[in-house]
């Protein structure tokens, strides 16, 4: 990587970037918007790891993976999106413990 | 401190506090604007590392879609965000204590986290010095990660034909084609030809 910059620079990012991601779930358990966009942050957070081992390791099969995380996180966040829409147009309300309709 | 340490000190600085804003703001709406700031400094440091295409791709596919997709969903749904908040402090307690065991572990690994020389020098798929980011994952990602390639699109297709299926609403008061119906008819069941004699009506 070189310049100054290490790998643990890299790694301590992406690792209080992960734990705000966890914390962000914890404090808004409610609110599943937050939610979806924590783990977003989370993922965000594996793909910096991914990157940042890459350019260590001079290997480029880190930064393929981290495109492919990306793709899924995109996915992800479309699916999660409209089970929100759907479930707000059904019950009027986004909050997280309504959610216990299938709860024998 | 040279230039690039300043740069990622920055841009680190920036992306951990737009990210404690993301899960701390208590309107939504800036909430993902936090977000949309967040992805443009993590390109930031995915340049400084090297990965140019991966930076790119950052902004145009978090900031340009998926980011967005969130702002029309905040602003689309009429939610009371305040309601939702209630919570914030019954819970904030626990998540502290996960939150802080899991950063001194991850912290205690990243500190001492060191690269073997073999590993550094036997990687699968070398980095050439000269060659582009962008052309040197182009040559791979149709070659040799073709298949790869492929199951991330057809992950694509499917969560573009779920998101529509999903959200697709038929109104009931809206007249609509029923090609079904329409392709199934027969002239029979619809002409009739009658012989009408000449000066007699039917």
């Amino acid at each position: 990587m070189g310049l100054g910059i290490e790998l643990g620079h890299y790694l301590t990012v992406a690792a209080i970037l992960f734990t705000l991601g966890v914390f962000g779930i914890f404090i808004n358990r409610k609110n599943i918007i937050v939610i979806l966009m924590s783990v977003e942050l989370i993922l965000l957070a594996v793909n910096l790891n991914m990157v940042a081992f890459s350019a260590v390791l001079n290997d480029l099969q880190g930064q393929i993976f981290a495109l492919l995380i990306l793709t899924v996180a995109a996915a992800e966040a479309a699916i999660g999106l409209a089970i929100l829409v759907i479930y707000y147009r059904n019950r009027g309300s986004i909050a997280v413990e309504d959610v216990n309709q299938l709860k024998g | 401190m040279t230039l690039p340490l300043f740069f990622f000190y920055l841009f680190a600085a920036i992306l951990v506090a737009s990210a404690v804003m993301v899960i701390s703001a208590r309107n939504p709406v800036h909430a993902v604007l936090f977000l949309i700031l967040a992805f443009f400094n993590a390109s930031g440091l995915f340049m400084l590392a090297g990965a140019e295409f991966l930076a790119l791709l950052l902004i145009v596919v978090y900031v340009g879609a998926v980011a967005v997709l969130f702002l029309f969903v905040v602003m689309m749904l009429d939610v009371d965000f305040t309601s939702l908040r209630s919570g914030f402090l019954q819970y904030a307690p626990v998540g502290v204590v996960v939150g802080v065991i899991l950063l001194l572990e991850l912290l205690l690994l990243a500190g001492s986290f060191v690269v073997s020389p073999e590993a550094a020098s036997g990687s699968g798929l070398p980095i050439e010095v000269g060659t582009d980011n962008m052309r040197a994952i182009g040559l791979v990602l149709y070659t040799r990660y073709i298949f790869l390639f492929q199951g991330a699109a057809a992950v694509l297709l499917v969560a573009m034909i779920g998101a529509i299926v999903l959200t697709l609403r038929h109104k009931t008061n809206v007249k609509r084609q029923n090609p079904i119906d329409q392709v199934a008819r027969r002239p029979s069941e619809t002409l009739e030809v009658v012989k009408v004699k000449s000066g007699q009506g039917l």
